[in-house]
């Protein structure tokens, strides 16, 4: 399944948040969204699943998902946004209970994506107990639990320190050359973007336009090898979004 | 290190943790003790009159008369059942108004003017109206308490429901959750802590309107015998009712710290 945006325009009364957006997210490939902050960027991730309609546009899922898909766009929130009151387990048997599966077949599913994520002795701990990396894996597990088409993460790393976000970016590469997994993300660290997108869409400051598309061939699992080109594309990206970003950080909100 | 020998030494002082409280489990009890043992020596000396406060030792010899004799059971068994009824109806009723109103934009709308009308009138000033509707007996007893508790659980009970994290709310959908699901899973779990802390309100409310349920028409209650007492102008059992109707209310308080406890654990 593929995800395609047609010239999506956004506003929130009279403010302009995105402007004529076209957008192709194709299967097996990671879209990186970057910009400056207030570009629009997660509000377009917002409009791709359906979190929130746009004021014009359109957004089409191409092709059938997967039998087994039970929520085909599935996203990864930047708080985690786990319930603190479940552990661990229950916090992802919640989004397999509305299914009408036995009992068994949740448990199997949890005790499966517990073990792809390495998180199968913390099955009943609480989320209070778990540091943020940890939290944001258990997000993770939830979301492929539910086997999704497309995965829409907003800023997943954002909210932790760079240590373990580059943990995190390690166990995504990984994930990804184990299952190939597609997805849309949403960052404004410029090296997230170069590690893990295949494509990078640059936004300019709001209303947010399609500035450049930065495609990267690197094999996820190479691009170790090859920082310097990396280097040299995130030294591209960064030149493209330093104005906006200065000009964005004086506008009023 | 020689440098540092010449040079003058000072430790920095410490300026923090000013506003952190620490537990403290004596104080409260010792406090009441010397509260009571300065009004025992007031009273016996003297220098505090009969009329202003009874002795503390006579308070404690009218409670002890009043078990002895029996009459405090006569007294608890019907208060408590009123306690207990009218704030059961109020409380279930308030919860269940209270989440129509957070979760219904119609219920809302329709239904907020009306609970913000009820709350500042004294129900107490009602007591007659519902004497009429009724009936003397049990019956406006418990509609007086059920009135009292019901607003303040409407308005705490809606207010947590507005408290709930969005996000939360909105993983449910994206997840694609059923409505019913999210309300029973995400929104009502998220919403008890403060509905518990709505109850503690409500529930001394109730205590302070069951004395003035039994104001009309009771011949056996807490509030009955306080009101008695004090018409008599018989300080000892009146204080003796007053400190079981604060016996009562600590109790409460201590029951619902113990359900948040065990329901809220998950609270950091």
């Amino acid at each position: 399944m593929k995800l395609i945006a047609k010239d999506i325009f956004h506003s929130y009364g009279k403010v302009n948040v995105l402007k004529g957006i076209d957008l192709e997210i194709n299967k097996h490939q990671i879209v990186c969204l970057v910009g400056p902050s207030g570009c629009g960027k997660s509000t377009l991730l917002r409009l791709l699943g359906g979190l929130e309609k746009p004021s014009s546009g359109q957004i089409f899922q191409i092709g059938e998902p997967a039998k087994n898909t039970l929520n085909p766009l599935t996203y990864i929130f930047q708080d985690f946004a786990l319930l603190p009151w479940r552990s661990v387990y229950d916090n992802i048997s919640l989004v397999l209970e509305d299914h009408g599966m036995k009992k068994k077949d949740i448990k199997n599913i949890v005790d499966d994506v517990l073990a792809r994520t390495k998180l199968s002795e913390f099955a009943n701990a609480m989320p209070k107990q778990l540091s943020g990396g940890m939290k944001q894996r258990v997000a993770i597990a939830r979301a492929l639990s539910v086997r999704p088409a497309v995965l829409l993460m907003d800023e997943p790393l954002s909210a932790l320190d760079s240590q373990t976000s580059a943990l995190l970016i390690d166990d995504l590469i990984s994930l990804w050359d184990r299952e190939k997994f597609t997805a849309c993300y949403v960052t404004h660290n410029l090296n997230e973007a170069v590690q893990l997108g295949h494509k990078i869409v640059v936004l300019s400051r709001r209303p947010g336009t399609i500035r450049e598309i930065v495609e990267i061939d690197i094999p996820l699992n190479k691009r170790k090898e090859h920082m310097n080109e990396l280097t040299i594309k995130q030294e591209h990206l960064w030149n493209l979004m330093r104005e906006e970003a200065a000009m964005a950080d004086k506008e009023l909100l | 290190m020689n440098d540092q020998n010449k040079e003058h030494h000072k430790e920095v002082p410490f300026r923090g943790g000013g506003f952190t409280h620490k537990p403290m489990m004596y104080v409260g009890p010792i406090v009441f003790a010397l509260l009571i043992a300065f009004i025992q020596w007031g009273t016996t000396a003297g220098w505090i009159s009969n009329l202003t406060l009874p002795k503390p030792s006579g308070v404690a010899q009218a409670l002890i008369d009043l078990y002895k004799s029996g009459l405090l059971y006569k007294n608890l068994v019907p208060s408590l059942t009123r306690l207990f009824v009218g704030s059961l109806m109020g409380i279930t009723a308030g919860i269940a108004v209270g989440t129509f109103i957070g979760l219904f934009s119609l219920i809302r709308a329709a239904l907020l003017p009306v609970v913000a009308a009820l709350f500042p009138v004294p129900k107490i000033a009602l007591l007659p109206l519902f004497v009429i509707w009724f009936g003397i007996d049990e019956g406006s007893k418990y509609a007086l308490i059920a009135l009292g508790s019901f607003t303040p659980t409407v308005v705490a009970t809606y207010a947590a429901i507005d408290n709930v994290d969005r996000n939360l709310i909105r993983m449910g959908q994206s997840f694609g959750l059923k409505w019913s699901s999210i309300v029973r899973k995400i929104v009502l779990p998220g919403a008890l802590p403060g509905i518990l802390s709505g109850l503690r309100i409500s529930l001394a409310i109730s205590i302070i309107l069951l004395v003035a349920a039994e104001m009309l028409g009771a011949n056996y209650g807490i509030g009955a015998y306080v009101l008695q007492a004090g018409s008599l102008y018989d300080l000892e059992r009146l204080f003796a009712g007053v400190f079981i109707l604060s016996v009562i209310g600590v109790i409460i308080n201590w029951f619902i710290g113990v359900i948040e406890r065990k329901l809220l654990s998950w609270r950091t």
